[in-house]
């Protein structure tokens, strides 16, 4: 962390503004218009995601052909491939309602406050204290799992 | 040549705002996802900040793993960048200081000036929003990724297990989307 290089949050933050005014500009910082996609009003947002997808899969694809290491980081370029579980599917699924219930998901809430958009807190606080639930559950889950051997 | 095929009314039906709007957004989320890869190695997903920013706060195992507490520094930064970003927007192309045959503005909520920026605010409702953010916060976190994260990293990775939760999420959102709306709840 110490030895990060001096552009690293200045790419990041350029990163972060790029990301917020495509969310913007096409409109999926609204709820309602992915409420609009997910009921078949409005498929558009399918550019959003295969637009981007496709443009960030380029990079994936092409950067470790050009080089071995990220300049900023050295971290070796690579896909982002995590393993698969049930957790998955479950977690997939409890989005997937959340999701349809709102109309709204991390990054786009994010833009939504940006865009003006202050009911979104609403969303916001819901997200952290989901996050916080299951994040304790597991702590409290994992703690009892190493602490079990010491009481034998 | 697809139009000819459906009929221009079918595109008109199924994308009424066109479709510029949506291919410039997903064009430039995709490229924000690439300029902090190329630089960096990482990918960078937008959930993953709940956990890393709730790191600073408690002490839970769970948080306090090495991978939320040396990245939450630069996630706060990537998220205060897409706020900022999205700021930009609403300054420039919502507040129609920049017009472009690109932008196509939505009817969608409720638009209000504010010292000369043109805000925009949802009709969903509260508890809507609320209970939604919540389920999203538990279920991205446990899904191992969200929209960004598997479906636009790990789809662009072509990771099979991203590949299967974007599946997932956009199956089970479109079925809670159609119930919600058939129930009668709107906005």
């Amino acid at each position: 962390m110490a030895d990060r290089h001096p552009l690293f949050i200045p790419l990041v933050l350029f990163g972060g503004l790029v990301f917020g005014f495509g969310l913007g500009f096409s409109h999926m910082a609204r709820p309602e218009v992915v409420l609009n996609f997910l009921t078949f009003d409005d498929l558009g947002l399918l550019f959003v995601m295969f637009g981007g997808s496709i443009v960030a899969g380029l990079a994936f694809f092409l950067a470790p052909r050009l080089r071995t290491a990220a300049p900023l980081t050295g971290r070796p370029y690579g896909r982002r491939l995590k393993s698969f579980d049930r957790n998955v599917l479950i977690g997939g699924s409890i989005f997937g309602v959340g999701w349809g219930l709102s109309g709204i998901c991390p990054g786009a809430a994010y833009a939504s406050l940006g865009v003006g958009n202050v009911t979104i807190l609403w969303a916001l606080a819901g997200m952290f204290l989901g996050a916080y639930a299951q994040g304790a559950l597991r702590s409290m889950r994992a703690d009892a799992n190493t602490a079990a051997p010491a009481d034998d | 040549m697809i139009v000819e095929l459906l009929g221009a009314g079918t595109v008109e039906a199924f994308f009424p705002n066109g479709i510029s709007r949506y291919a410039v957004g997903g064009i430039l989320v995709g490229l924000a996802t690439a300029i902090i890869y190329l630089g960096t190695g990482i990918h960078a997903g937008a959930s993953t900040f709940l956990e890393s920013t709730l790191s600073y706060v408690s002490d839970r195992s769970r948080f306090q793993q090495a991978r939320f507490v040396t990245s939450r520094d630069w996630r706060v930064v990537f998220t205060l960048g897409i706020i900022g970003g999205a700021a930009i927007y609403a300054l420039t192309f919502q507040s129609g200081l920049i017009q472009s045959g690109l932008y196509a503005a939505g009817s969608s909520g409720e638009l209000r000036e504010v010292g000369g920026v043109t805000v925009w605010l949802t009709d969903v409702q509260p508890w809507r929003l609320f209970l939604g953010g919540l389920l999203v916060g538990i279920g991205t976190r446990i899904g191992k990724g969200c929209t960004s994260g598997h479906g636009i990293c790990g789809v662009g990775s072509v990771s099979r297990t991203s590949l299967v939760g974007v599946l997932t999420f956009l199956i089970v959102a479109i079925v809670t989307a159609n119930l919600v709306a058939a129930m009668g709840v709107s906005p």
